[in-house]
């Protein structure tokens, strides 16, 4: 019996819900041997305002779960990523052009990432973190904190896996995130969206933005309110002059420079500080 | 859920002193007495530490160190507090008293002479007619207070009536550290009124808080606020038989207390660091503290006191040195 | 009420001796182990106390700059880089006994050319100095244990920029890290304290450190611009004005310079009303007053719970008049001279407009010398949140009290700034504290203390504050490269 398919609507993903972009704009995503496969929403300013100010009310409520708790929730995406494998495989070989092997091994990895990070949520900090043995009578600890909000620009040709590999880093400590997905592949990023609100991921925790990267990136980049900004695949864009446009008001940058492994506890502690807090000690 | 009970002691009125009745209001009982004192500020012992040893980097030269040295001699109650005591040795305190150093006329009296209460005929019999210096004895079971109400009334009556000029009272530090601060107050009122003389006078009050038990600087503090609501006319540090006796954190928590008491009331209470104050230099750094914390007004003999049997002979040296150029030594002041 | 200082407090004059300083009456460069002329005109350095003119330096120009990178470059690669751990080690040891050796030199030489008084450079800036060096030194034989794994290696030259406010302070802050992690270095101190800097490069000389790994530049801010934009630097470190740090940001971006900035702050100081008040009264003179007020991480807005605001206002009042302003040179000083004519003009500035824009103005009643640069303590109540004074930094010995009702009130207060180098919080209580400290934007956070440093202990701040940590093990891994030749995605 012959079925008309009912193609899903790809739309934007800010604060936990999904919307159009406030501009209207859609644009057409091929796949790898130019076909049209559908229509993504082509995010605005406007919208990446929106997810910063998403990202921000998100904060205190993400970063103040306990640590076990993030974990937690950083595992129940692998959980559903993995009960929606056959849908992550599907676009990824429409529009990544991966044969079925390499689409299975490409969703594996990335649900292997997400439980790779979410086991680092309650232990990165006592790798990261120390108490300080200072000349008085002082108590004196060093531990990572969250950084903020944290703006990402996926990698162009990262499919399902890069984006994991950008935003896990970033919200397993306790930042809300703004993500560019990539602008020729979006759709991983968007069916991600869907997989992080029917997780417990709270709205806002991740957004993710589709469209041109370089029309975006700079608004994000310049974003006085976000305090991290990651640009380590962003070569498809002027990462230069986004880090230049970061400097205004010391935004910390992740640059393709400085070598940090995509999979590594350097990358999540990149998007940490660490605050030291002295409490005097004394018995009487 | 069941009314906590109160216990019987916590309503015990308290008895009136004056102070008290003003400053918690109502009828003063063991309870409002209890609420005050724990409603006072905390001390944090590291900033109080680092306060008390910023004083201690102070400079003190020429004319300044002069001026402290005679200072330091003014504020002294030459002490002696052995079982040893004799009339002999007392009388040579005295002596001692009234002319620190026989080589240098222009050395000023001590402040008070301080002894046991059977030994304060003798201080009066040396004395003869004067009366710059005064007599301080250690009344109500001194050093460890362990005795009946009654028996440190009689104590106390004893010396003012042998003549003391200026009563040291211990408190009894197993009643307040075991919270009774009730019954410390009253023991404290009733030992003032002890003091009274026939002609309706008072001999001056000091009360002993004995720091060296008392743990912590909260307890001292608060210990300090009791002494004074109770009618303290000082606050005094140790009875300079238990280790560690007057410090310097433990003077300063104190002479925070009186700048307090003074802001609250407009009154003056005076504060006596004993025991474990052996030289110049240490004394120095005491004065400094007084200076800075409540004033150089606290610089005189009806506020502020150093309990010490060492000392003076140091001091002497020190200014003997400022006198001559060269340094002196032992055989050249007299001992105790 | 403490009475007006009389008699004995009239401290008698105590001046620290300047005879055993030395100086010359010009110091070259200290390029490449020896002292050289330099290209760059000559300036004076004066004493913000009296005016007067102390020595005169070198204004390093860009080809000096070169030269000094060179000097560094050609260190590391033949000498430095190549050294034991262990043997590095060793030379760090070295100065840090020789700055204790001459501390009581290098104490006079901070408060002559700094203005900061001598009970602080003496007890503080120069203990602390050689505190750092010895604690750096234990690292640089122990580097694989700094947590960066196994395969560390220095980053290479290292460029750094200081201030002034704690000039000898700071270039230990710099050099020590940066030398036990295997590293060479160029320094340019700040152009109105480059004094005690020239000193340690005698001390350099006498603990016979090899040449080049050490080069000291004299200059203002056109010398720190070449030296930060150098092609051949491969790690930027800087202290100072968020203004110049986010220059060098911006200077950096798109190269592999790694970059470290420890920049302004606009610190809280919350005082509840359950604190250990009169260690808060203590607390808050220490944070606003400790160098004239020039510390990134002054407590310069004082929160304090409303309900006991007129009682610590009234208190601080009544302690801050009893701060004894004058010679800087005298041991019993509390606060020194401002640094310069540029900086007490700011202080001016600000605190004008704090009046303008409705503030109480109130200073301490202190007699201000007629030669040199001096503010008295001051403290501003009724200040706003949107006052001038209340979001700017300042600098100096100048302090702008708010009121807070709730915990959550405060908190909201202490984080509404673009800086979050530190804060402070006074409370007996420790769960609030902690509570607290965890909400709290902000590097460094000192709970019933403030203003203590230490070697082992990082310092560094959030957002506007800077990036990246000095002190402690965090502290060393800035000096640190960990990459190691990039795998690429796992993909």
């Amino acid at each position: 019996m012959s079925h008309v398919s009912v193609p899903k609507t790809y739309k934007l993903y800010i604060g936990g819900a999904f919307p159009r972009s406030e501009s209207g704009r859609v644009y057409p995503v091929n796949d790898s041997s130019g076909e049209f496969v559908a229509h993504a929403a082509q995010a605005s300013r406007k919208d990446a305002r929106d997810a910063v100010v998403a990202a921000r009310a998100a904060l205190s409520g993400w970063s103040g779960t306990t640590s076990y708790n993030r974990g937690q929730v950083l595992y129940r995406i692998a959980e559903l990523l993995e009960g929606r494998r056959g849908q992550f495989i599907d676009e990824l070989r429409a529009t990544d052009g991966l044969t079925a092997g390499a689409a299975r091994t490409h969703v594996n990895t990335a649900i292997d990432t997400w439980v790779w990070y979410a086991g680092w949520a309650d232990k990165y900090a006592q790798v990261a973190g120390n108490t300080n043995p200072v000349s008085g009578p002082y108590f004196n600890i060093s531990t990572p904190e969250p950084m903020g909000v944290v703006a990402a620009i996926a990698p162009q040709d990262g499919g399902l896996l890069g984006l994991v590999e950008t935003i896990a880093p970033i919200i397993v400590s306790g930042n809300t995130a703004v993500v560019v997905a990539s602008e020729t592949s979006p759709f991983a990023a968007i069916s991600l969206g869907e997989v992080m609100a029917t997780s417990d991921v709270p709205g806002g925790v991740v957004n993710v933005l589709t469209g041109v990267s370089t029309e975006i990136a700079p608004w994000l980049a310049g974003h006085a309110d976000v305090n991290g900004l990651d640009v380590s695949e962003a070569q498809h864009c002027d990462w230069v002059e986004l880090q230049i446009a970061a400097a205004e008001t010391l935004t910390r940058v992740l640059s393709p420079t400085q070598g940090i492994e995509p999979r590594s506890l350097e990358r999540l502690t990149f998007f940490t500080e660490t605050k030291t807090v002295w409490h005097t000690k004394s018995l009487i | 859920m069941a009314t906590a009970k109160i216990p019987e002691a916590t309503s015990t009125l308290l008895a009136p002193a004056e102070r008290a009745l003003q400053v918690i209001g109502g009828d003063v009982s063991d309870a409002s007495l209890r609420q005050y004192l724990e409603g006072l500020s905390p001390v944090d012992a590291v900033g109080l530490h680092a306060r008390a040893a910023s004083f201690q980097t102070r400079s003190i030269k020429a004319a300044s160190k002069k001026t402290a040295l005679d200072t330091i001699i003014t504020l002294t109650d030459l002490t002696t507090l052995e079982g040893a005591d004799t009339r002999g040795k007392v009388r040579s305190l005295v002596a001692k008293a009234i002319t620190p150093d026989a080589g240098d006329p222009s050395t000023p009296t001590v402040a008070a002479v301080c002894v046991y209460g059977d030994m304060v005929p003798h201080v009066r019999e040396a004395l003869g007619a004067r009366t710059d210096i005064a007599i301080a004895a250690v009344a109500t079971a001194f050093p460890s207070g362990r005795a009946s109400l009654a028996v440190k009334i009689a104590d106390t009556k004893d010396a003012v009536a042998a003549g003391a000029d200026e009563i040291d009272m211990v408190i009894d530090r197993g009643a307040f550290l075991s919270g009774r601060y009730g019954e410390v107050f009253d023991q404290i009122v009733a030992v003032k009124e002890a003091c009274r003389r026939a002609d309706g006078t008072y001999a001056h009050l000091k009360v002993i808080l004995e720091t060296g038990e008392l743990n912590t600087y909260d307890n001292v503090r608060k210990a300090s606020w009791l002494a004074i609501l109770a009618g303290g006319d000082f606050i005094k540090t140790s009875t300079g038989k238990v280790s560690p006796a007057a410090t310097m954190p433990v003077t300063l928590t104190m002479l925070h207390v009186v700048r307090d008491w003074k802001r609250l009331t407009g009154e003056n209470i005076g504060v006596k660091p004993a025991g474990g104050i052996r030289s110049s230099k240490d004394a120095i750094r005491y004065l400094v503290m007084v200076a800075e914390t409540v004033g150089s007004t606290w610089l005189h003999p009806h506020l502020f006191r150093f309990g010490a049997s060492s000392l003076l002979n140091d001091v002497l040296l020190q200014r003997q040195k400022m006198t001559t150029g060269r340094y002196s030594g032992s055989a050249y002041v007299t001992e105790g | 009420m403490p009475d007006a200082p009389e008699g004995f407090l009239d401290y008698a004059p105590a001046p620290e001796s300047t005879s055993l300083l030395s100086l010359k009456e010009q110091y070259g460069l200290f390029i490449n182990g020896d002292f050289v002329e330099g290209s760059g005109s000559p300036f004076a350095t004066i004493s913000p106390a009296t005016e007067k003119t102390i020595t005169h330096v070198t204004e390093a120009s860009e080809g000096d700059v070169d030269a000094a990178v060179q000097a560094a470059r050609g260190a590391f690669d033949t000498t430095w880089s190549r050294m034991s751990g262990s043997e590095r080690g060793k030379y760090l040891f070295r100065i840090a006994r020789l700055i204790q050796e001459r501390a009581r030199e290098l104490a006079v030489a901070e408060t002559l050319d700094n203005g900061k008084p001598i009970k602080e450079s003496r007890d503080v800036d120069v203990p602390l100095a050689a505190a750092w060096f010895f604690y750096y030194a234990g690292w640089a034989d122990k580097l694989e244990y700094a947590g960066a794994g196994p395969q560390v290696r220095p980053l290479g030259v290292a460029a750094q920029v200081i201030p002034w406010n704690f000039p000898l302070l700071m270039l230990a802050w710099k050099i020590a890290p940066a030398l036990a992690a295997g590293n060479t270095v160029v320094i340019k101190p700040a152009e109105t304290t480059p004094l005690s800097a020239l000193l340690f490069a005698e001390i350099l000389q006498q603990a016979d450190l090899p040449p080049g790994v050490v080069n000291i530049i004299t200059g203002a801010g056109t010398t720190g611009r070449f030296l930060v934009e150098h092609p051949d630097v491969n790690k930027v470190a800087f202290t100072g004005s968020t203004a110049v740090g986010r220059e060098i940001a911006r200077a950096v971006a798109g190269t592999d310079k790694k970059l470290t900035l420890e920049l302004g702050g606009k610190a809280a100081n919350i005082v509840f009303d359950d604190a250990p008040l009169e260690q808060a009264i203590e607390g808050i003179v220490d944070g606003i007053f400790f160098n004239q007020g020039h510390v990134c991480c002054a407590g310069s807005r004082l929160l304090v719970q409303e309900n006991i605001e007129e009682e610590v206002v009234s208190r601080l009042k009544e302690r801050l008049s009893t701060l004894r302003l004058g010679d800087p040179l005298d041991k019993n000083t509390d606060i020194g001279a401002v640094n310069s004519a540029a900086q007490l003009e700011r202080i001016r500035t600000l605190s004008q407009a704090g009046e303008e824009e409705g503030a109480e103005r109130w200073s301490a009643p202190c007699t201000i010398p007629d030669q040199g640069f001096w503010w008295a303590p001051t403290v501003f109540t009724g200040v706003e949140t949107s006052h001038r004074i209340a979001r700017e930094e300042i600098f100096g010995p100048v302090l702008s009290v708010m009121s807070f009702r709730t915990p959550a009130e405060a908190i909201a207060k202490a984080n509404n700034t673009p800086y979050g180098l530190s804060a402070g919080i006074w409370s007996d209580k420790g769960s609030k504290v902690l509570a607290v400290a965890d909400k709290l934007h902000a590097g460094v956070i000192w709970s019933n203390t403030y203003n203590r440093f230490d070697p082992a202990s990082p310092f560094g701040g959030y957002k506007e504050s800077g990036y990246g940590r000095e002190g402690g093990r965090h502290g060393l891994l800035a000096y640190l490269s960990t990459a190691t030749t990039r795998k690429g995605r796992t993909r």
